[in-house]
């Protein structure tokens, strides 16, 4: 009756002790709904395949968020259509990454907010960032130059963080403004990106340049920032410009004034190392500038839309973007 | 005597992410304050052992009774184990993003969808350790009349520590690892140093990481140790 210590000691050794499973899936949803036509108003005139281009392969990045797939798809596949060898890596966690993989040319280019390559890259404060686009835009390509990069010009829409609140919450406290939360912000609870809290252009600027004070500040990742007011758990929530639930649902959210310019608008620009530029020819710049010609405010929103609120894949929401517009056949 | 030129940048970086646990370090995206350093590294610390703690406290509650209660049953393999396995493939993330319409993010969010990794190990073993006792070990218990709890908790149990503790450690490992995510789920943890290399830097980056590996050795050498004091003398693997 005594007991066997070598199974024991198999069982031990038997045991898986490592999950160490950090797998972050994150959960694509495939949905197969293909929507019905773009309202891209500008019509630029298809995109001519050029056989020359065949013998230059690109791979186009973008950020991991929807409307940076959105845009990482349209250049791909527009310069796909052009005739080059194109691959896309739209899974790059933040601009710091996006950055360095363009230098190590672990990809060819990725489309960057302005305001995001002045503040992040170059250290800008937010108030320093021209308002116009084609200010920012040669101020960044500056910079850019000097490190060997180099920036096509911006898109007609922009993009900025913002304040956002449920329209009863901005009634209970009548607030229009940022400057409006003065003696209320205590009171009310403010979610946003995990990276929010220490970025000037976020957290640390409203409550620097605003003197504002909240409740709390909870990190979330980017795609809860509707669900945590729908949810009521958050009072205010950074939200973009171009979310689509702002127009589609503009009885139900608002995003107040940024009355002192914390978040500066960014229009998007194409950053590319100038050797790739040569290398693909002039048809990379013409492609990239032809196709984000049509990339309005309302059409970005939508496209956004399609993404996020009809669950279609960016890939497909592009395709569609690229055929109504008439770029592609 | 200088090093190796090929070792450099690797020491380098280490160097870097060793300096950023002590000295706050400037950062290009804050406006000017700087960030990381010790008081924010304790803290984040202790916030990623409290968030564990929470989920640790749930697992246990959850699997222990149940895998007990099987293994001394000797039934319910199909639960015990193909539930376990089946509870380690679910994605985190889209398990909080799923709850969060439901019962919003922050604690309770992420003690659950934790507690969903922590769970198949603590059970699966706790089964398994307790089914695998020596069947006339059990028979002889309840031939002196011992009632089916006692035979649980006097003979099943202590001969099935090593296993069962062997499952609480794997789950521990996988929860303060995971727990990383909380940031993403309302709640602060070292995972703010990792997700955030906009505002940290690589180095904060790496300093993340060398302080959650850090965490989960601590732990584990730890609760080897408690497992070594809990064992009973006979069972003890003997170190020659």
């Amino acid at each position: 009756m005594r007991i066997d210590q070598t199974k024991l000691r198999m069982v031990l050794a038997g045991v898986l002790a490592l999950a160490l499973a950090l797998g972050v899936a994150a959960c694509g949803s495939d949905d197969d709904t293909t929507g019905g036509s773009t309202a891209a108003e500008t019509d630029g005139g298809a995109i001519a395949s050029n056989p020359a281009n065949g013998k230059v392969n690109l791979t186009i990045g973008s950020k991991n968020f929807p409307e940076q797939e959105i845009l990482g798809e349209i250049y791909a596949q527009a310069l796909s259509a052009a005739g080059y060898k194109v691959k896309s890596d739209l899974n790059l966690g933040s601009e710091t990454v996006a950055l360095k993989s363009v230098k190590s040319g672990a990809i060819s280019g990725y489309p960057e907010y302005a305001s995001t390559a002045l503040t992040s890259f170059f250290g800008l404060e937010p108030e320093e960032v021209p308002a116009d686009a084609t200010e920012a835009w040669e101020k960044a390509n500056e910079e850019f130059e000097k490190e060997g990069l180099t920036a096509f010009e911006p898109t007609p829409f922009a993009s900025a963080n913002a304040v956002g609140t449920l329209k009863k919450t901005a009634e209970k406290y009548e607030l229009e403004d940022v400057s409006d939360l003065e003696g209320v912000s205590e009171e009310l609870s403010l979610y946003g990106s995990p990276e929010c809290r220490q970025r000037i252009d976020c957290l640390a600027g409203l409550e620097k340049l605003y003197g504002l004070k909240f409740k709390s500040f909870n990190p979330v990742d980017i795609g809860l920032r509707y669900t945590v007011l729908e949810k009521g758990q958050a009072d205010l929530s950074i939200l973009f410009t171009t979310d689509p639930q702002l127009s589609a649902e503009s009885d139900k959210f608002v995003i107040l004034e940024d009355d002192k310019e914390v978040f500066p608008a960014g229009n998007v620009i194409f950053v590319t190392e100038k050797a790739t530029a040569e290398k693909a020819g002039p048809d990379y710049e013409k492609t990239i500038l032809q196709v984000q010609e049509g990339l309005t405010l309302e059409v970005m929103q939508e496209l956004d839309a399609r993404v996020e609120l009809e669950k279609q894949t960016p890939k497909e929401a592009a395709a569609s973007y690229l055929e109504s517009a008439g770029y592609t056949g | 005597m200088s090093l190796p030129l090929d070792l450099h940048p690797v020491l380098a970086s280490f160097g870097g992410a060793i300096d950023f646990i002590f000295n706050p370090q400037t950062s290009n995206v804050t406006g000017g304050k700087d960030v990381g350093g010790f008081d924010q590294a304790v803290e984040l610390i202790l916030a990623q052992l409290q968030i564990s703690l929470y989920a640790m406290a749930l697992s246990l509650l959850v699997a222990l009774p149940i895998g007990l209660y099987l293994g001394h049953r000797g039934k319910g393999e199909l639960i015990a184990i193909g539930f376990g396995n089946a509870g380690r493939a679910i994605p985190e993330l889209a398990l909080i993003a799923f709850m969060a319409a439901a019962i919003g993010v922050g604690v309770l969010n992420l003690t659950i969808a934790l507690a969903v990794l922590g769970i198949p190990p603590i059970l699966t073993n706790a089964f398994v350790g307790v089914k695998q006792v020596d069947r006339s070990t059990v028979d002889a218990a309840r031939g002196i009349g011992m009632t089916e709890f006692e035979i649980l908790r006097k003979v099943e149990i202590p001969l099935a520590i090593p296993t069962i503790f062997t499952g609480i450690r794997g789950s521990t490992i996988a929860i303060v690892a995971t727990a990383t995510i909380a940031p993403l789920a309302g709640v602060e943890s070292l995972g703010d140093f990792i997700l955030n290399e906009n505002v940290y830097g690589e180095d904060g980056v790496l300093a993340g990481a060398i302080l959650v590996a850090l965490l989960a050795l601590t732990l584990e050498f730890t609760l080897a140790g408690i497992q070594r004091l809990l064992t009973s003398e006979g069972l003890r693997l003997k170190t020659t």
